[in-house]
């Protein structure tokens, strides 16, 4: 899985930041058939947590009628200098992480 | 005196029947629009934000592609190519060029994996493969915002040729050719969806319907599919020539890639 985030580098304390995700996923929803007539087994992204040094801030559930590439945008406050880490989880038990530094002046 | 009237009404007639003939066979002159100009403004300001550009996800790909080796022993693209913001950029803006060895146009994907076979010792991507498609993508995205320019080669001539034959052509069930819409209706709707202009300067691009990046062979297809004509095969000529007409008639577009389209 790929993903990009986009966090400000600074902010001043107490801002409200917006955030950014995207991540490479089929999403495929069960409900599909392939070529063959089987059905695809379902595969999607079932949670989405964003933590703040440790502290979570926000958290999704994602069904299967989201599409795929899930784009998740959410807005927090800027609280202290640290790490925003990102996890998504699919049903495959498959968890992506990433990070992203923020400098609160 | 009679006689000499029904002669200049016979020759008159025949005057107008020429003008007719070629006005339908130039293409009417309209200034280009790109298909940006025709979506949602969301959707414009998906393409425009590389953030939340779904299409940035396969140049990301790409990329790591670019750097890695391919198979026991042949090398990385960056192996020969270096990095490619330098050694690629612009290319894309010129193909399909004319390669010398099968006397034919080869579009970027094509030079991609003649690439794989020739010098890297790798057996070639499937067409549609999100390796292809990601390597395609991140190469174009080297040549954003350049202008398209048709390479200035004699030998393209009889393909471009070939390119406006088969534009013109209808096609399938619903007999219609691409000119039909792409020239004559662009703006107006069909079904639900705005007519662009049919320039291809974001391919490889994301579209929403198809939730994936895709090839501009895929998105002819399509169309192919939607007159109900049977479709050529992937990495047929005939498509081959289309993309070479269809880059012609772009000439002097920025290239988008990766675009985003409904």
């Amino acid at each position: 899985m790929r993903s990009i985030v986009n966090v400000p580098k600074t902010a001043r304390a107490g801002e409200v930041i917006e955030i950014k995700t995207m991540i490479a996923h089929p999403m495929e929803t069960g409900y599909r058939t392939g070529t063959n007539g089987a059905t695809i087994p379902r595969n999607i992204i079932s949670r989405f947590v964003c933590t703040y040094d440790g502290e979570e801030v926000f958290s999704a559930e994602l069904f299967p009628a989201i599409a795929a590439n899930p784009l998740i945008a959410f807005t927090t406050v800027a609280v202290q200098t640290g790490t925003l880490t990102f996890a998504w989880t699919d049903d495959s038990g498959v968890t992506e992480t990433t990070t992203a530094e923020i400098t609160v002046i | 005196m009679r006689l000499w009237l029904r002669c200049c009404l016979v020759v008159y007639c025949l005057q107008l029947a020429a003008v007719v003939m070629a006005t339908a066979e130039e293409m009417p002159p309209f200034e280009k629009r790109s298909g940006l100009e025709f979506v949602s403004p969301e959707t414009r300001r998906l393409q425009e934000d590389d953030t939340s550009n779904p299409g940035m996800l396969w140049v990301l790909e790409g990329e790591r592609l670019w750097r890695e080796a391919v198979g026991p022993t042949g090398p990385a693209c960056a192996g020969c190519h270096g990095e490619a913001a330098a050694s690629m950029r612009g290319v894309a803006a010129r193909y399909p060029l004319f390669d010398s060895a099968s006397g034919r146009p080869l579009d970027l994907q094509g030079r991609i994996n003649l690439c794989r076979s020739e010098h890297q010792g790798a057996p070639p991507l499937a067409f549609e493969s999100q390796e292809l498609l990601a390597l395609t993508a991140f190469v174009a995205h080297q040549s954003r915002d350049l202008p398209v320019t048709a390479p200035n080669d004699e030998r393209l001539s009889p393909f471009i040729e070939n390119g406006r034959r088969l534009y013109r052509q209808r096609l399938g069930q619903v007999d219609l050719a691409c000119a039909d819409c792409h020239d004559e209706r662009w703006g107006e709707r069909l079904g639900g969806s705005l007519i662009p202009q049919a320039h291809p300067t974001g391919y490889p691009l994301y579209r929403l319907e198809w939730q994936t990046v895709g090839s501009l062979q895929r998105r002819i297809r399509n169309c192919m599919i939607g007159v109900r004509a049977e479709p050529f095969d992937f990495g047929a000529p005939e498509l081959v020539e289309l993309e070479l007409f269809l880059m012609q008639r772009a000439a002097g577009m920025p290239i988008e890639t990766p675009a985003v389209r409904p």
